[in-house]
């Protein structure tokens, strides 16, 4: 956990953040009270883990220990700032303004470094370690993920997802945003609803759904429920069994998480589109380009920030997908990913340093791309 | 360049809301007319209808010899500047203006000289490379002309160009507009609701109100010869004082009772408006410019049958002319537009009061102080009367 950074005296950028003469007071007692207050809450929150017993027993009634926790939570927390406020109150004034941002963002920013900076460590420490975390191996494991077959399969696929599902699931989005924008309001509202509606269903679920879809049933194990195999079937065409096509089968997957990703898509872009000034279009119209150029030359370019953060988003769901292709095959049939293989790893094989350094490039994968939507976003903020 | 015709052009919107009202108008080629009226009254829609951003469902419309009702835009060969310009923000200022002619696929030469030119003619050559956001006000203003005047279309057409400058710039920008386009001689329209604006650009100006046009001429002749009470309340600043008066013949002369106040009307005058002498004996509307009051102190020689005696209320003072308030006891004339207005608001004129309000231009040598009683002499050639039922003027 690293403690924010505060910029030696003579590095202050010429314009100071803050008039605040306490913003920039370093002795020693304002570090020592800016540690000491943003340790207090987690503090306290350790030894009432300790020592409350009441809220572990599993015996007394349970609507009482809700009431308790939420009181005890609520009111606690409240108080505990409370109570830190009035301290830095009757601090002097140069010290009191140079703890109190410790003592409110603090907490937080110790608790976030407990439940994630540490876990993220440890990871990655694990994933230089043998299946159970007793030895070191190296580069080992990551050496066995960029030669072994099985792991190169599960990264390959996960870059063929990668490329395609963004793109397909943007594009798609984008058609529907633009002509729904051309319905009537109710007519747009119904089909914006129909589109999005699978937003709301899990991935699990989809799968699930989908799994009737893709449904195959060897001859003699009963009639083909699938949808597709049932068209098939009443074409007088032989059923196909669409999961085990090997790499068809990675499209038929990505079908559905493109189906669960156009209707973000669609709704992102369309409060862009409409967010276009209606003179602009108007204007090039009159200045002489037909619809598809106002589209190309107008609107796109208008909307092309929120179209690399629909795209990045949806990129990083799709690098992290693991339950469709869980449900629908398990990773059988050459249809592994990373992420997918990484669940496998730590829970079916119980291979905590495989785990890990799948984890890992997961992580470091996706840096590139938080950093593209970062200076992005920075560039945005100084163009405004 | 062409001309621009409406004829019988009306506007239904599909829910049946009426917005333009058999509009008969011709545009001469070159010429520059002004639509002005409040908001509301139809401008900007009859000027989007000549854009075809708004459909004519009435009527027909021709630029040139050629009915555009079913035209689209971009072929209708006109450029129109925005209220806000509506320039393409991800576009530099050279982009925007090139805009619709790489749409028209002209070369790459002829894009840069015609680019070039309206830039050095709008002093925008420095700012080629800038987008629209790192512009000011009127230099964006600057853009969006210079993007219509490199389509070199066969009409202009603005929607209140000027309203989001601020009022030094918006003087300037109006008579550079003005010079331009006498020097580019093409058809221009343009929408406003600032009826100095329309004075000062317009060789013709067309006074609208509730998507009719109530009157189109000239500058000149609409301040002096308005065709109702809405034209003559509306252009000028400020505007024409209006007062309900008994017209009352006595011998060869005739006499305009305005509350009490007799004031004898110019001879000349009443001979020239012939349909006057059909309302001897009736109340009609008598309206008075301001500057058609002048201060008995400072024209010896007013005729006394001439003059009213007013208390004065506020005096503004600019120097160069000053301005005395004053009210007379009678109600206050009711155009059918204010008689709408309170309808509207659920009280009808009775809610006005019992007092005409009156501005006067005088003189500022001589001006009185508030409170005070001054006598006015009032120019009688240069009066206007209304049928005060019709608001029609009467001539």
């Amino acid at each position: 956990m690293t403690t924010p950074a505060v910029a030696p005296v003579d590095e202050v950028p010429p314009q100071p953040i803050s008039e605040d003469p306490g913003a920039r007071n370093n002795s020693l007692a304002a570090w020592l009270l800016r540690i000491g207050s943003a340790l207090v809450i987690p503090a306290v929150l350790i030894l009432f883990f300790f020592t409350f017993d009441f809220l572990k027993q599993e015996d007394t009634n349970k609507l009482l220990q809700v009431a308790v926790a939420v009181a005890v939570g609520v009111g606690g927390i409240w108080l505990l700032y409370w109570g830190m406020d009035r301290a830095i109150s009757v601090m002097p004034e140069q010290i009191g303004n140079a703890v109190r941002p410790f003592a409110f963002a603090g907490p937080a920013m110790v608790l976030l470094g407990f439940y994630l900076v540490y876990p993220a460590v440890n990871t990655f420490i694990l994933s230089f370690q043998s299946a159970d975390g007793d030895e070191f191996v190296g580069l080992a494991n990551f050496q066995r993920i960029f030669t072994e077959e099985t792991y190169l399969i599960s990264i390959r696929n996960s870059v063929i997802w990668v490329i395609l599902v963004p793109i397909v699931a943007v594009v798609i989005g984008l058609g529907f945003a633009t002509l729904s924008d051309r319905l009537g309001k109710r007519s747009e509202t119904v089909a914006k609803s129909m589109i999005f509606l699978p937003m709301a269903i899990s991935f699990v679920g989809a799968s699930v759904v989908w799994r009737f879809v893709y449904n195959f049933r060897p001859e003699g194990f009963g009639e083909q429920i699938g949808l597709l195999n049932a068209v098939k079937v009443a074409t007088g065409t032989d059923p196909v069994d669409w999961i085990s096509i090997p790499l068809w089968n990675n499209l038929f997957l990505m079908v559905i998480l493109i189906w669960l990703q156009v209707g973000f898509a669609m709704v992102i872009l369309s409060s862009a589109i409409k967010a276009v000034p209606v003179d602009e279009i108007e204007a090039s119209r009159i200045d002489g380009a037909n619809e598809w150029q106002v589209f190309r030359k107008i609107v796109v370019p208008s909307i092309a920030s929120t179209l690399v953060v629909v795209w990045t988003t949806v990129l990083i769901t799709t690098w992290k997908v693991f339950d469709i292709v869980f449900v629908m095959t398990g990773g059988g049939f050459d249809t592994s990913v990373v992420a997918e293989r990484m669940v496998t790893e730590f829970f079916t094989f119980g291979n905590d340093g495989m785990g890990s350094a799948l984890a890992v490039l997961l992580f470091v994968a996706v840096l590139p791309i938080l950093v593209i939507n970062v200076k992005r976003f920075q560039e945005q903020e100084r163009l405004r | 360049m062409a001309s621009i015709t409406f004829d019988k052009v009306g506007k239904i919107y599909p829910g049946g809301n009426r917005v333009i009202t058999d509009v008969n108008l011709n545009i001469s080629d070159g010429e520059f007319l002004v639509l002005v009226g409040p908001s509301g009254c139809g401008k900007s829609t009859l000027l989007r209808m000549i854009a075809g951003l708004e459909e004519v469902t009435e009527g027909e419309l021709k630029i040139g010899d050629r009915v555009v009702n079913d035209v689209t835009p971009k072929d209708r060969d006109i450029a129109m500047v925005f209220q806000n310009y509506a320039l393409y923000p991800h576009m530099t200022v050279f982009d925007n203006m090139a805009f619709g002619l790489k749409l028209r696929k002209m070369p790459k030469e002829e894009i840069n000289r015609r680019v070039g030119e309206a830039a050095r003619v709008l002093e925008l050559g420095e700012y080629l490379q800038r987008k629209p956001k790192a512009l000011s006000g009127g230099q964006r203003q600057r853009v969006a002309m210079g993007r219509a005047i490199v389509r070199e279309p066969s009409a202009f057409l603005m929607d209140e160009p000027l309203s989001n400058l601020d009022a030094k710039l918006r003087v300037q920008m109006r008579s550079e507009i003005g010079m331009l386009q006498q020097r580019l001689g093409t058809t221009t329209v343009y929408v406003t609701h600032d009826q100095v604006e329309a004075m000062t650009m317009g060789e013709r100006v067309a006074v609208m109100r509730k998507g009719r046009i109530q009157q189109v001429d000239t500058p000149r002749n609409l301040y002096d010869f308005p065709d109702n009470l809405f034209v003559a309340g509306f252009i000028g600043s400020p505007s024409m004082n209006f007062i309900y008066a008994t017209l009352e013949g006595e011998g060869d002369e005739v006499y305009a009772n305005m509350a009490g106040d007799r004031v004898k009307l110019d001879r000349t005058a009443v001979a020239e408006k012939s349909a006057l002498a059909n309302y001897k004996g009736k109340e009609i509307v008598v309206g008075i410019r301001p500057e058609m009051f002048e201060l008995v102190a400072a024209v010896p020689s007013a005729d006394p049958e001439q003059t009213i005696s007013v208390t004065v209320g506020l005096v503004e003072q600019l120097g160069s002319e000053a301005f005395i308030h004053f009210v007379k006891p009678s109600p206050p004339v009711v155009t059918p537009d204010i008689r709408e207005l309170l309808a509207d608001q659920g009280t009808d004129a009775a809610s006005l009061g019992n007092e005409t309000k009156f501005t006067a231009r005088v003189d500022p040598d001589f001006t009185p102080k508030p409170g005070e009683e001054a006598k006015l002499v009032v120019e009688t050639q240069k009066l206007h009367f209304f049928d005060k039922d019709t608001g029609d003027a009467i001539r």
